[in-house]
């Protein structure tokens, strides 16, 4: 069920993607100077990093994780 | 002056990073392709993200917005915003696993082992390098207009940097960073990199809008209330099937070689979870200043000759000198970042997948064939440097190359589901896509050269309910059933060659899938 519901939720942002309302027109002006397609794209991408913050709550390939210790000894001190 | 002076200043920072990282590196090709796979979570995002934005982001979406409008944020960033996060979520985590378990330094290595395949795997491999080297020679094309651009004296109009010197200074600082820090070298720039052009919209929008005769909603009033330049403030010029089919399009960015690899060289994989999350907000704050500021300088400036330096053109019309340089830089920035990542993936394809693959390594040892990349890595400069002076009036024909090479990545990613997700797909099935997606660029590159736009190449029926199969468009380019990309008929074909010559075909040994599905590689079986 948790799998479907996510699978739904990511089906339902990427319809969203296609704001056909919004084609023809540029007002309202978000902020004063955003026009509305603009604007929702920028929302929308505001959005995607919810969406993928969702992901990674309830659907982050934990599994992979046993992988970690492989090569942890390898470290150079590249990373941050 | 002051500009050219701002650059080779942050050109100098550049080199400095870059030899600091010589000195960390050993001598053994995971290091110096992968870095050791050690790169840590914050390092992995910054460097991910500087892989994938060209300069193309900052000077391209400027350009199209000022020719096409606002829905040029949808249609090429906000549709990356889900795609590009979803694909590093769920193929880029399972290739590091992989990576780290059986030691693939490559997307190609990976397939062979996986399909137990040999010479498709070598397939496979040149049509992701004939795909790749129109947009490395781009790259350095772009990085040499930018500094003979930025270099203007605004009084007499001559250049302080040539086109070639400017082609020549980037493929030096580019060449002599990789060959020297190898994956350690770059990212560690790629930190510098991605901060800057991150910067880079956001100082732009604010020193711009200050310096602005009128306030930005008096530019957007005034564009929309003109019947001639209202669609660059609406999407009423935007064909809806060429802004779904582009949502395809970020497909590709997995499929890069240099993208791939990054994924394989990361520490942990929780590095994976920080970059998907700031990724869109990433993407939005390089490109919507960008796609913002290149409909404003339609407004601003009115017609100009050359629509992707609007944004060059208002930095220099309205903005300090020093400002300009440091903007410049970062526009630089964007190029010599996914160049130097370009440049790498290049260098390790040829030495794990062809020269390691066909007895090189048994034959010189692990010491040579770092040797080899390095030494592949000038040759390969060294030659698109070339390219890029010797065409420079046929730049466009890159760029069309690049746009397909994008639809051709984007097509290659059902392989690579296909080898991470179904047991039952077959070598067959990743080599009839294969050669599909380089038949169809193929065709495509004959039929666009051969015909002139509106020509109608394929149509079933007659009259006005005649349905257009494949024709060129207005633009020239060729179009898929009355209006979508060509990635839309290169992907679906792709998926039923995959699904079709799989099915009949035989699957690889027992033992390999369990190799790859009985792992921690993939989810455990519910």
């Amino acid at each position: 069920m948790k799998k479907f519901l996510l699978f739904l939720l990511i089906a339902l942002v990427y319809g969203a993607h296609q704001d056909l309302w919004n084609w023809n027109k540029a007002e309202p002006l978000v902020c004063g100077f955003l026009p509305a397609g603009l604007a929702y794209h920028a929302g929308y991408s505001v959005v995607c990093a919810g969406l993928m913050a969702v992901l990674v709550k309830f659907a982050w390939p934990k599994h992979l994780e046993a992988e970690e210790d492989r090569g942890a000894d390898k470290d150079s001190g590249t990373g941050s | 002056m002051i500009p050219v002076i701002v650059i080779f200043a942050y050109l100098a920072v550049i080199a400095f990073i870059g030899s600091i990282a010589y000195k960390r590196g050993k001598d053994n090709t995971e290091d110096f392709f992968l870095a050791s796979r050690s790169i840590g979570s914050m390092v992995f995002f910054l460097s991910l993200f500087a892989t994938n934005m060209t300069a193309f982001a900052i000077l391209g979406s400027s350009g199209q917005a000022y020719r096409r409008g606002i829905g040029i944020y949808g249609m090429m960033a906000s549709s990356s915003c889900l795609v590009i996060p979803l694909t590093i979520f769920f193929i880029g985590t399972r290739l590091w696993a992989l990576g780290k378990k059986f030691g693939h330094q490559t997307q190609v290595s990976f397939f062979r082992d996986r399909w137990e395949c040999n010479h498709i795997g070598t397939a496979i491999f040149a049509l992701s390098a004939a795909m790749l080297v129109p947009y490395m020679i781009i790259s350095i094309m772009g990085g040499g207009t930018v500094l003979h651009d930025i270099s203007v004296n605004p009084e007499t109009h001559d250049s302080l940097i040539s086109y070639p010197l400017g082609c020549a200074t980037v493929a030096v600082v580019v060449t002599a960073n990789v060959f020297f820090g190898g994956m350690r070298g770059t990212v560690w720039v790629n930190i510098f990199q991605t901060i800057l052009f991150l910067l880079f919209g956001l100082v732009a929008v604010a020193v711009i809008s200050h310096a602005l005769p009128l306030g930005f909603s008096d530019y957007i009033g005034k564009l929309a209330g003109d019947e001639k330049s209202r669609f660059l403030v609406t999407r009423e010029k935007m064909p809806p099937q060429v802004f779904w089919s582009y949502t395809l399009i970020p497909l590709s960015s997995i499929m890069f070689p240099h993208m791939a690899m990054m994924c394989f060289s990361a520490r942990r994989v929780t590095a994976f979870k920080r970059t998907v999350i700031a990724y869109p907000i990433a993407i939005m704050v390089i490109w919507l200043p960008c796609v913002f500021l290149g409909v404003m300088g339609f407004a601003a400036l009115g017609k100009i000759q050359d629509p992707d330096g609007v944004l060059l053109r208002l930095l220099h019309d309205y903005s300090p000198a020093w400002l300009a340089g440091i903007l410049g830089a970062g526009i630089i920035s964007a190029v010599m970042g996914s160049d130097a990542h370009q440049v790498l993936a290049m260098s390790t394809m040829f030495t794990k997948d062809v020269f390691a693959h066909y007895g090189g390594r048994e034959r010189f040892g692990e010491h040579r064939a770092v040797h080899f990349a390095r030494g592949f890595i000038v040759v390969v400069t060294v030659i698109a440097y070339l390219v890029a002076l010797r065409l420079k009036e046929k730049q466009g024909i890159f760029e069309i190359a690049v746009r397909y090479a994008f639809s051709g990545f984007a097509a290659l990613s059902p392989v690579m589901v296909a080898a991470l997700f179904w047991k039952r797909s077959t070598k067959w099935g990743a080599l009839a896509a294969t050669l599909f997606v380089a038949a169809f660029l193929v065709w495509t590159a004959l039929m666009q050269s051969g015909h002139k736009a509106g020509d109608v190449l394929w149509q079933i029926g007659a009259g006005k309910d005649a349905l257009k199969v494949f024709f060129l468009n207005p633009t020239g380019d060729v179009a898929f059933c009355n209006g979508y990309m060509t990635v839309v008929p290169m992907v679906l074909g792709s998926i039923l060659c995959v699904l079709l010559f799989s099915l009949a075909t035989r699957p690889p040994a027992r033992a390999t899938i369990d190799k790859y599905f009985a792992t921690t590689a993939f989810p455990p079986a519910t």
